[in-house]
């Protein structure tokens, strides 16, 4: 069998044999892999770059480190597009969400995991399904309940339904992990006379801390990127998130080049430096979000 | 354990009642709104299945799922193609793997809007990114966006932001293979491409399937870069589902048939998911 295998090598065999063999293959691996990472680097370096001119040198010389660097796009972006205010709304709203769906989410998963009731299964079948439910399939009527509440244009507009939006996935990774823990942990607590609530707070959540940290960092990009829901829920300059001035700055300073490369580096700083720090954490969330979209 | 119906309740109650009416209840109000006509915001009336018979009749909508489809077929295709070839190259190499895994990782963690407005610079006619390289070439400037072009340039920045997410899977997958399998291959004879076809890719089958199928979902729910890059145009020839429910439902204010769109967003969705299951059903191969 292992002879004939061995004959019957195609022609795309052979050529993969080479490649992943030789020396000159392996040469030809690393091309293809710093060319790839060139195009993940190289755009973002330039727009940093150029941040860092005057608009009249980003257009004379794009390429060139900045000739006299200079801070004024970023202090145009405090001043005439207020990205401070941005700022500050976009980091209480996504860490509200974050807050939120922790507390609320890990206390359900607590008992999705580890207790035993008859809705049970309905429940777990009932927060898979609702993985599938993209946020156009509930923002019309979010809209409406939002206006009828008069929230519009308040943090809490879009704090609550991304907080909702955001449940069902924690509950499910976290859960998932709480589910590993082993019993003798639980029936050791119940000898130390905790009670359910205190048996959360002094075992499961330290152990589930892990879990928490990659459901954290990834509600919190998913709330921070969120274009869609802010658009619709919070446009308003004086509570509108990050996304939604850069949504702003591309159709109303669409000319100004130092303005915009500023303003991308300014959204994308603090969540790259987030991820430079923990980096596990983030790919740890991409594994076991798959199970989102 | 006894008194465990309480704590249940106690705990599970403020999750669900959120999600209850914010998730649960929208989702249905959705559909029922999709039989209304509502003009203004309040004023509402029972239209039956008329939203439904403008949507077959809508060329813009027409459009609009078409290029929502073809989006979806380029970027399964590069987005997982892209990522497969990436993983298994990074996990033959020895030396950098650590520096690719970051380097392929981190434009995940950037919002769709700076990336829409990123690639805004890199298409611009004047003063762009590739408009620069062109000149500093000798070459004469390309008008990037075009009715023919735009839906490929909506492509691009997709499938670059996304490959790094189904590359850390696939790679995460590959690494998670026993080395026992491999040392049998070994004793068998298998090595190389061989070991890629007979081995690695069976091996990973159930996590390609689960990439393809969040490939798919994914791409539906599109609507940042297409925004910010192009919103939709020229004329409607980048228009996605996403960008023409948004257009529909809160710029003309025509909230039951962005509802109507939105439903059909869902069953898309759902039917694809469906249909990709079935077409890759294989057996589970566990380890």
């Amino acid at each position: 069998m292992k002879d004939e295998g061995k004959l019957r090598l195609t022609f795309w065999e052979n050529l993969q044999q080479s490649i992943f063999s030789s020396k000159l293959g392996m040469i030809l691996v690393y091309v293809v892999l710093i060319s790839w990472s060139m195009t993940t680097i190289f755009p973002l370096a330039w727009v940093f770059l150029n941040s860092f001119k005057q608009s009249d040198e980003i257009i004379s010389n794009t390429f060139s480190l900045p000739s006299d660097p200079t801070l004024d796009n970023y202090i145009n972006a405090f001043e005439t597009v207020n990205i401070g205010k941005s700022y500050i709304n976009s980091f209480i709203i996504s860490g509200s969400v974050v807050i939120l769906v922790l507390a609320l989410g890990g206390l359900a998963a607590f008992a999705m995991a580890r207790m035993n009731f008859k809705l049970r299964g309905v429940l777990q079948t009932l927060l898979v399904a609702s993985l599938l439910i993209p946020s156009f399939a509930t923002i019309v009527p979010v809209y409406r309940m939002m206006i009828g509440m008069e929230l519009v244009n308040t943090h809490a507009a879009l704090i609550i339904p991304q907080t909702a939006g955001n449940l069902p996935f924690a509950i499910l990774v976290i859960s998932g992990y709480m589910a590993t823990i082993p019993k003798e942990l639980e029936e050791a607590a119940v000898m130390d006379g905790c009670n359910r609530l205190k048996m959360f707070t002094k075992v499961f959540l330290p152990i589930s801390l892990p879990s928490f940290a990659t459901v954290g960092t990834f509600v919190f990009l998913w709330s921070y990127n969120d274009l869609f829901s802010s658009l619709v829920l919070v446009s308003q300059e004086k509570v509108a998130p990050i996304v939604v001035l850069l949504s702003n700055v591309s159709s109303q300073y669409g000319t100004d080049y130092g303005l915009m490369t500023a303003a991308i580096a300014m959204t994308i700083i603090p969540v790259l430096i987030f991820y430079l720090f923990a980096q596990k954490t983030f790919e740890k969330g991409a594994t076991s979000g798959a199970v989102k979209g | 354990m006894k008194g465990d119906r309480l704590y249940a309740v106690l705990f599970l109650a403020p999750a669900f009642l959120i999600a209850g009416m914010f998730l649960y209840y929208p989702f249905f109000e959705n559909l029922l709104q999709s039989f209304y006509k509502t003009d203004g915001f309040f004023n509402s009336t029972f239209i039956g299945f008329d939203n439904y018979i403008r949507l077959f009749s809508d060329e813009t909508a027409r459009v609009a799922t078409l290029n929502s489809l073809e989006l979806i077929v380029y970027v399964t295709i590069f987005q997982v193609g892209f990522a497969l070839v990436l993983a298994i190259m990074v996990d033959a190499i020895r030396r950098g793997a650590g520096f690719f895994r970051t380097a392929f990782f981190f434009p995940i963690v950037i919002s769709g809007a700076a990336i829409g407005l990123m690639f805004t610079l890199i298409y611009n006619y004047r003063n762009g990114l590739l408009n620069e390289i062109l000149v500093s070439l000798g070459l004469e400037r390309v008008l990037w966006l075009t009715e023919q072009s735009s839906l490929y340039m909506v492509a691009i920045p997709t499938v670059w932001n996304y490959v790094g997410f189904y590359f850390v899977i696939l790679l995460t997958a590959i690494q998670k293979i026993p080395n026992d399998f491999y040392e049998a291959a070994k004793l068998e004879g298998i090595t190389g491409p061989q070991k890629m076809f007979k081995l690695t890719i069976p091996l990973i089958l159930s996590d390609l399937k689960t990439c393809i199928v969040l490939a798919i979902t994914g791409t539906l729910k599109i609507f940042e870069l297409v925004y910010i890059i192009t919103r939709g145009g020229p004329g409607d020839s980048s228009e996605v589902l996403g960008t023409y429910m948004y257009q529909k439902a809160f710029e003309d204010t025509a909230m039951g048939y962005g509802a109507t769109i939105a439903v059909l967003i869902v069953v898309l969705g759902l039917l694809l998911a469906f249909i990709t299951n079935k077409l890759l059903k294989r057996d589970e191969v566990t380890y």
